[in-house]
């Protein structure tokens, strides 16, 4: 039992003083959420920032080594390895949400109803997932991009088809607990149809577990990116992303070997910053960790 | 128990033929005119429709090909006329060797790492350790090779750069050829088993029994090897089979920097080229090998912890 006056200590809290808090006791939470944010600013405010050109070729200007006018030099076809390094941040930002949105879009539905219905559908469903669980995640995206079409929106959408599953075992647990609790059986007792039920009351309690893996998943998500489009399935030339630019630097390794650096460190960083941000979240949401 | 695993594994089996058959149907528009080509005739797509059996309802296809795929016929690769089963056994043993030097690799690295964190937990080596782990899980692999490659085969020519001899050519010559690939794709693996390792045996540090031992004078070697990894080795079971499936997965990019003859080069090439044939048999080849392991995997849990057969 809490006391009332501790009650309304919490209760006064503002969610900014709150937030101030949280910055102080989870630096690395912090930090990550800073560099996040520079990074998607980055990816916004791409055309503004890139020195160049992202797709303009300058022939006379081939594989060159850093140089003032050119801070990482420049590919094979004489374009800004800096502006396309800079626009590429938008690509795979973009591909990273894209792929993380289809699997929410199609993992939560699909695991709300198979913990909350139960039965031969929650059986039927969790089958399936199992079995989606023990394909290779990236030769699944592979193949089902080749089938759709190759593309970066094809294989992001095949990324997030392929990470759904995660999200739908996840979810489906937790469903199988909340549909249990006194509160859904009021609420039914009042008469709430089952999709009120599911949208109203099971989804919101549902959800935190959910934040944590997508945060995770966006870490997956654009390595897979960066895969795919080193595999040539993903971005299509002249559209720069990182794993794209990563593709060429690998074909010119022997002449502009300290090309491929700038790509591999932004997709590490990145990545680094989803997993620290997903862990932070996972101790900030955790109901047991409340009030440390 | 044994018989009811085996029971477990045979609907995942066919429903991952059904997912796998099914991914012919993601294919927009006709299939019979994307395997003739743009420009061929209505006779030409209408021979191809009655040779792959595609004018029959979707069903009646997948039983065919699954009756076909039982006896080891996944038909023909559309471009060399190779047949898939063969592709497979050729290749296959190839990615398997670099996978399992990767899988070994990281838990050699991964476990000394691990015990070393545990020791003293929240202490600047645990620090370290964990701050690396973060890194390996975050990196790349297939840029960590084309690193690799940069450094220690075109510089300082340490390595070969690329290609791969098959291990029953000359088994210091293939491990000679996998050492930069499969360092490339452990690094995810070290760091997954230092962490599962260290959390895990951080528990069994703080646990009643292990002060008990400590009291009763045991030292702190002998209450590792004999209580401390013994009761994490099913945890670990499970990492390095999950391990598997991730490092299985990984091959597809790394084997075309280190242009390794692998599963995940030839899954990728029919991809490109759309030889649907050999994209359905090498996934489910890869499919059926991760659902193996696992059942092996279950299997050695019963006799590492006798208490799990009771399930």
């Amino acid at each position: 039992m809490t006391t009332p006056t501790m009650e309304m200590a919490i209760r006064e809290d503002s969610l900014f003083s709150k937030f101030g808090q949280w910055c102080q006791r989870d630096k690395r939470g912090a930090v990550s959420l800073l560099v996040l944010m520079i990074i998607i600013g980055i990816a916004i405010f791409a055309p503004w920032i890139a020195p160049h050109s992202p797709t303009e070729q300058d022939f006379s200007k081939m594989l060159m080594a850093p140089s003032a006018e050119h801070w990482l030099g420049t590919d094979d076809l004489g374009r800004d390895v800096l502006s396309r390094l800079i626009h590429g941040t938008s690509k795979s930002v973009y591909a990273a949400f894209l792929a993380v949105g289809v699997s929410l879009l199609i993992g939560v539905p699909i695991g709300l109803l198979a913990g909350f219905l139960g039965g031969w559908i929650d059986i039927g469903i969790s089958r399936v997932i199992d079995t989606l669980l023990s394909f290779p995640a990236i030769v699944l995206a592979v193949a089902v991009t080749g089938a759709m079409g190759i593309g970066l929106t094809n294989s992001m959408i095949s990324v997030g088809i392929v990470f759904s599953p995660h999200l739908a075992r996840l979810i489906r647990a937790r469903a199988l607990v909340i549909r249990e609790e006194l509160y859904v059986d009021a609420a039914r007792c009042f008469g709430a149809s089952t999709i009120r039920l599911l949208v109203k009351h099971v989804t919101p309690n549902a959800i935190q577990p959910v934040i944590v893996q997508c945060t995770l998943l966006l870490a997956l998500a654009l390595l897979a990116e960066a895969s795919l489009s080193f595999l040539g399935l993903g971005v299509q030339p002249p559209d720069p992303s990182w794993g794209q630019m990563l593709a060429r630097a690998y074909m010119y390794m022997e002449i502009t070997p300290e090309q491929m650096y700038a790509p591999g460190l932004m997709i590490m960083v990145t990545a680094l910053t989803f997993n620290t941000l997903g862990e932070s979240l996972r101790v900030a949401l955790d109901p047991t960790m409340k009030g440390l | 128990m044994l018989l009811n695993r085996f029971v477990q594994a045979i609907p995942i089996m066919i429903l991952a033929t059904f997912l796998v058959f099914s991914l012919l149907q993601l294919v927009p528009g006709d299939v019979a005119i994307t395997i003739a080509g743009e420009n061929a005739s209505e006779e030409r797509i209408q021979e191809i429709r009655e040779l792959y059996g595609l004018n029959q309802p979707f069903l009646v296809q997948y039983g065919n090909w699954l009756l076909n795929a039982i006896q080891g016929d996944f038909g023909d690769s559309l471009l060399s006329g190779e047949p898939v089963l063969e592709t497979i056994f050729r290749v296959f043993p190839n990615t398997l060797f670099v996978v399992v030097y990767a899988v070994i690799l990281s838990v050699v690295i991964g476990v000394p790492l691990g015990i070393m964190a545990s020791s003293r937990p929240n202490s600047k080596l645990d620090g370290a350790i964990m701050g690396a782990s973060s890194l390996g899980v975050a990196v790349p692999n297939f840029w960590l090779g084309m690193v690799l490659v940069s450094v220690f085969a075109l510089t300082w020519n340490w390595f070969p750069a690329t290609g791969f001899t098959s291990p029953s050519d000359g088994l210091s010559s293939a491990i000679w050829f996998a050492t930069l690939p499969a360092i490339a794709l452990c690094t995810n693996g070290i760091a997954e088993v230092a962490r599962q390792l260290r959390s895990s045996l951080v528990e069994i540090h703080s646990s009643q029994y292990v002060r008990t031992l400590h009291a009763k004078g045991l030292s702190p070697v002998a209450i590792l090897w004999k209580h401390g990894l013994k009761n994490v080795s099913v945890n670990l079971l499970t990492v390095i089979s999950l391990l598997f499936n991730k490092a299985l997965a990984a091959t597809v990019v790394v084997e075309t920097v280190f242009a390794i003859p692998g599963m995940g080069n030839t899954i990728v090439k029919a991809v490109l080229e759309g030889d649907f044939p050999v994209v359905q048999g090498a996934v489910l080849a890869m499919v059926v090998s991760v659902i193996l392991v696992n059942l092996v995997t279950d299997l050695t849990y019963t006799i590492l912890d006798p208490r799990i057969q009771q399930v």
